[in-house]
């Protein structure tokens, strides 16, 4: 029926382009919905870690996920200070 | 029992203030009490679509800020003695809205009517927050449109979430209302069907208003299309939907056009 009706019209129905989209967009802003900021607790949580043996700056504590179609990767990307030595027997006294 | 009840969206443009005043007038028409509230600060229009717009003296936050009574600001309807208007204020300060201060008059409104339909501004910001925020049931507005359903399914989300049934472990009783449905142009696939739409939204549906010249005659003059034109197809749409409201079976059909032959001569009609 919907062939015969794109014969006559010469033209695709558009209509379960629009449902296909939908279900996919939708199915992946749900999942997202009421969940916190993972990244964000992510990038909290690595400094905070991480600061307890290494003085750093919060500012260069970079935290970055991929998402790709078989495996995602996350990473994290901290610049560590030159003299970090001595920060660290500051910090391990 | 008064019933809250916030008409909303997300989406502007899709038919939430024309709604708001069809259902308010359909459920006044049956006899119920009813109070419909503009909640859209700055942009009201509900004053406009109902004709009472050369009426306003007071607003909604000039209530919430006690410059004045909540009797002072209602505005009675001149054709349904049981339909009345809150309507909002023209002026920008929407901060002046309070959850408190809603929330004061909705329990006020709550022991003087049967309904309180909340017109919700568009977005998802604090006007629209506020309007759902004491809603026991709501209507979601939806055009068989994609960007119309993914807002409309944030806005589920919200109901879901941000309501005061919802922190109370409550639901929000939620009702699909599709609006500016063409059965033609579904039909050929080219608009997203009923199906799909309550599919994708997995909420029931409350009724099908079809596209129709009579929506935009009926603002035009001031006059909720339930009461304009009673016998139009969007009229005897909404007249059913609010049918379903008060708990009565109703079938679900579109109701179409019924053109006289004149009508189709000409091919138009005046207003």
């Amino acid at each position: 029926m919907m062939n015969l009706l794109r014969l006559i019209g010469g033209r695709t129905a558009s209509a379960p382009v629009a449902r296909e989209r939908l279900q996919i967009l939708l199915a992946h802003e749900r999942g997202l919905r009421g969940q916190p900021d993972l990244l964000g607790v992510l990038r909290e949580e690595i400094l905070a870690v991480v600061s307890r043996h290494i003085m750093l700056d919060p500012e260069k504590v970079i935290v970055r996920m991929d998402r790709g179609k078989q495996v995602s990767t996350l990473e994290v990307d901290i610049e560590v200070p030159n003299g970090v030595e001595r920060s660290v027997a500051v910090a391990a006294r | 029992m008064a019933k809250v009840l916030v008409v909303t969206s997300g989406k502007g443009g899709v038919g939430k203030t024309t709604s708001t005043a069809a259902l308010g007038a359909a459920l006044a028409q049956m006899g119920e009490k009813v109070v419909v509230i503009d909640f859209d600060v700055g942009l009201r229009n509900l004053d406009l679509v109902l004709g009472a717009e050369r009426r306003v003296v007071f607003d909604l936050i000039n209530v919430v800020q006690g410059v004045a009574k909540l009797a002072q600001a209602l505005i009675r309807d001149k054709r349904l003695e049981n339909l009345w208007l809150l309507p909002a204020s023209q002026t920008r300060d929407k901060d002046a809205l309070t959850d408190e201060g809603v929330g004061n008059i909705i329990a006020d409104l709550r022991t003087k009517f049967d309904w309180i339909l909340c017109d919700s501004p568009a977005g998802i910001e604090r006007g629209a927050l506020l309007a759902m925020r004491y809603a026991d049931e709501a209507v979601i507005v939806t055009n068989p449109e994609v960007s119309s359903v993914r807002d409309s399914d944030r806005i589920i989300g919200m109901l879901d979430s941000k309501t005061i049934r919802a922190e109370r472990g409550e639901r929000v009783e939620k009702h699909v209302l599709i609006t500016r449905y063409d059965s033609a142009r579904a039909s050929r696939g080219e608009m997203l069907s009923i199906d799909d739409i309550l599919e994708i939204l997995a909420t029931p549906l409350l009724g099908i208003i079809p596209e129709s010249q009579d929506v935009l005659r009926a603002s035009n003059v001031g006059s909720p299309v339930t009461l304009n034109n009673a016998a139009s197809a969007p009229a005897r749409a909404y007249t059913d939907a609010v049918r379903r409201l008060m708990g009565e079976t109703v079938a679900m059909t579109v109701p179409v056009e019924r053109k006289g032959l004149m009508n189709r001569l000409l091919g138009r009609r005046a207003a």
